[in-house]
């Protein structure tokens, strides 16, 4: 096909100008983290810190119980995804690759919680948490975390254990497994991509749980139970125009993410099954 | 196909209860089907509850962690619930007073409004926006490709928390980097312009913090959806003559439209109840005058502690949620009948 060179050229000037937009954002926080504060409160920006300093994360780092709400964010998401994890894989080869009474209605229920307004539960849940005596805990985070993620793990490992092919399950079978030692013996291994990119998601949405947080777990100083999202928000509002730190203090938050999101995207999209079963 | 070879899987323990009453072993062991060599009976009694004792845990899960919290949002909302009654735990059942008062006031249906529309501006962005991202990915070069793609994930990844917290410095006041642009453009007036200042402004950073945020995830499904497209429907497209515009009306459109729909509800959904980035962005101020659902629900309940009132603000908001969801549970079923 040819294009005139105008045609060629216009789809990557807009390309560049979107990625530029898209990723500006992240470049100005981690650029904003490393510069020096004359080049921070300044009226021209500097838009290439060659200057750099570690002041700012070093002021972040030693903010009040930093440390603690790194441990508490990393125990409530991991604990939640894990434990979302082993219900989902359960129920999700249950609606996968079992014909039941009630699996349409579970299907339903499951794409409806997924949507489910936790925005707007915070009071009743605030209620739930005072009475049972547990405000200022990890417990519940991690248990409503578990539920927040829990209906989007069990959809997506359904698409991924169906996309398994039932013939290698089939010839486990035939080779003497029963349908337990072929799940975990055959399935499971080929789910791992699946699993991973799950749990991606169910760590991101963990990672930035806010509102619930917000009002369950009001105590600060010693032994607090808050979590990395507060300690942020905190952040702008007790250094107000320290933006070096703010944004240093960003860093920090979303940099696992990303991270992990760049690395685990390419492995989850892979045909892991591909080629296993020849037509 | 995946319909047949159940069929046959369910029928199996029967036929070889015949096979066996026929007395031909041979033919059972020659079948080899593992559920012919098991004792027929009390395999198929356990194979029958095997799938309801897998989704137990997630049935008890969902109805105590999401069920009852759902059942308790409507019982609070029933009551007169404020300072002194939750701190000396009493009940005061008030009817209907809390559904009436907010129906009846200015402040909810303001709220109510701007909710919608600040939604339907959303969507539309994110939607023709991520549909022109994705149509632009499927006709990059590779190396390009990766270069734009880089960029959506980053943005894609980006916690909320911390992207709310660097749009609120992108656009500072005085070392803002987008009003020492703007001025350089040779917008002189908006060098000090405070955007967290009025209603308008506020809520455009908001919209654009969205709009970022949510564009990469349409345009990545819109670009998968692209590939599944064959090469042969736009060759036969070109040539009759189509531009690319009607390409895509009459080839990507109709091909992709169950994405659309389905892609357009969830977006819908989750902007309608979208509450870190309007709340921590600039806590509903000025004036609570970017208060939508979610916020106002908040802020009335833990805010000005009236927690029955935010309960009946949230059950308002669950019912408007509940009729978008029905209406995309039915476009969403008839693409499973097909599954």
């Amino acid at each position: 096909m040819r294009r005139s060179l105008i045609g060629r050229t216009w789809p990557n000037v807009i390309a560049v100008v979107l990625a530029l937009f898209f990723l500006f954002p992240v470049y100005w926080m981690v650029s904003t983290a490393f510069k020096p504060d004359r080049d921070i409160i300044s009226r021209t920006p500097v838009f290439l810190p060659l200057d750099g300093t570690l002041d700012h994360f070093d002021r972040a780092v030693h903010a009040d119980q930093f440390w603690t709400m790194v441990g508490n964010s990393f125990t409530v998401t991991v604990c939640a995804v894990l434990a979302s994890l082993a219900i989902a894989t359960l129920a999700s080869f249950a609606i996968a690759r079992m014909k039941f009474r009630g699996r349409k209605a579970f299907v339903l229920i499951v794409m409806a919680a997924q949507m489910a307004p936790w925005e707007v539960m915070t009071i009743s849940i605030y209620m739930i948490t005072r009475d049972s005596g547990m405000l200022n805990s990890l417990v519940p985070l991690t248990i409503f975390y578990m539920m927040m993620v829990l209906p989007f793990t069990i959809w997506t490992l359904r698409g991924f254990i169906a996309a398994v092919p039932k013939e290698l399950e089939e010839s486990a079978m035939v080779d003497g497994c029963t349908r337990t030692q072929a799940f975990v013996r055959v399935v499971f291994p080929l789910l791992a991509p699946g699993l991973m990119s799950t749990s991606l998601f169910g760590f991101i949405t963990a990672w930035n749980e806010y509102p619930l947080v917000l009002i369950l777990n009001k105590q600060t100083g010693e032994g607090t139970a808050q979590t990395l999202p507060l300690w942020l928000t905190s952040f702008q509002s007790t250094f107000g125009n320290d933006w070096g730190a703010t944004m240093a203090a960003s860093t920090l938050f979303a940099v696992p993410v990303l991270i992990v999101f760049l690395f685990l995207q390419r492995k989850a999209v892979g045909g892991m099954t591909a080629g296993a079963v020849k037509g | 196909m995946a319909v047949h070879s159940e069929r046959v899987q369910t029928r199996s323990p029967k036929e070889a209860k015949t096979a066996g009453a026929a007395t031909e072993p041979a033919a059972a062991t020659a079948d080899g089907t593992p559920k012919n060599a098991r004792p027929a009976g009390g395999a198929s009694l356990l194979s029958r509850s095997t799938p309801y004792l897998l989704i137990l845990p997630a049935t008890l899960a969902t109805a105590a962690l999401l069920g009852w919290p759902l059942v308790k949002t409507g019982l609070i909302s029933f009551q007169n619930l404020n300072r002194r009654q939750l701190i000396q735990h009493l009940t005061e059942w008030n009817g209907f007073d809390n559904y009436t008062a907010q129906l009846s006031s200015s402040e909810f249906w303001h709220t109510a409004g701007r909710s919608v529309a600040f939604t339907l501006l959303n969507v539309f962005l994110i939607m023709a926006g991520g549909t022109l991202v994705g149509l632009l990915l499927n006709r990059l070069g590779k190396g390009m490709r990766l270069f734009l793609s880089f960029g959506l994930i980053m943005a894609w990844a980006m916690p909320i928390v911390a992207s709310t917290t660097v749009y609120t410095w992108l656009f500072d006041q005085q070392y803002g980097v987008v009003n020492w642009f703007l001025d350089k453009l040779g917008w002189h007036g908006m060098a000090d312009y405070n955007w967290f200042g009025s209603q308008l402004s506020t809520f455009f950073v908001i919209v654009l913090l969205i709009v970022w945020g949510s564009i990469p995830f349409v345009a990545f499904n819109m670009y998968a959806g692209l590939t599944t497209i064959p090469a042969e429907l736009y060759e036969a497209a070109r040539m009759d003559g189509a531009g690319a515009f009607k390409i895509f009306t009459a080839v990507v459109f109709p091909s992709l439209r169950p994405f659309f729909l389905a892609t357009t509800f969830l977006e819908v959904i989750w902007v309608f109840k979208c509450f870190t980035q309007v709340y921590a962005m600039n806590f509903g101020g000025p004036q609570r005058l970017t208060e939508t659902l979610p916020v106002y629900a908040f802020v009335e309940g833990f805010g000005n502690q009236h927690y029955g009132t935010g309960a009946a603000i949230a059950v308002l908001t669950i019912v408007m949620l509940g009729a978008l969801m029905a209406y995309y549970f039915r476009i969403i079923l008839k693409q499973e009948d097909e599954l």
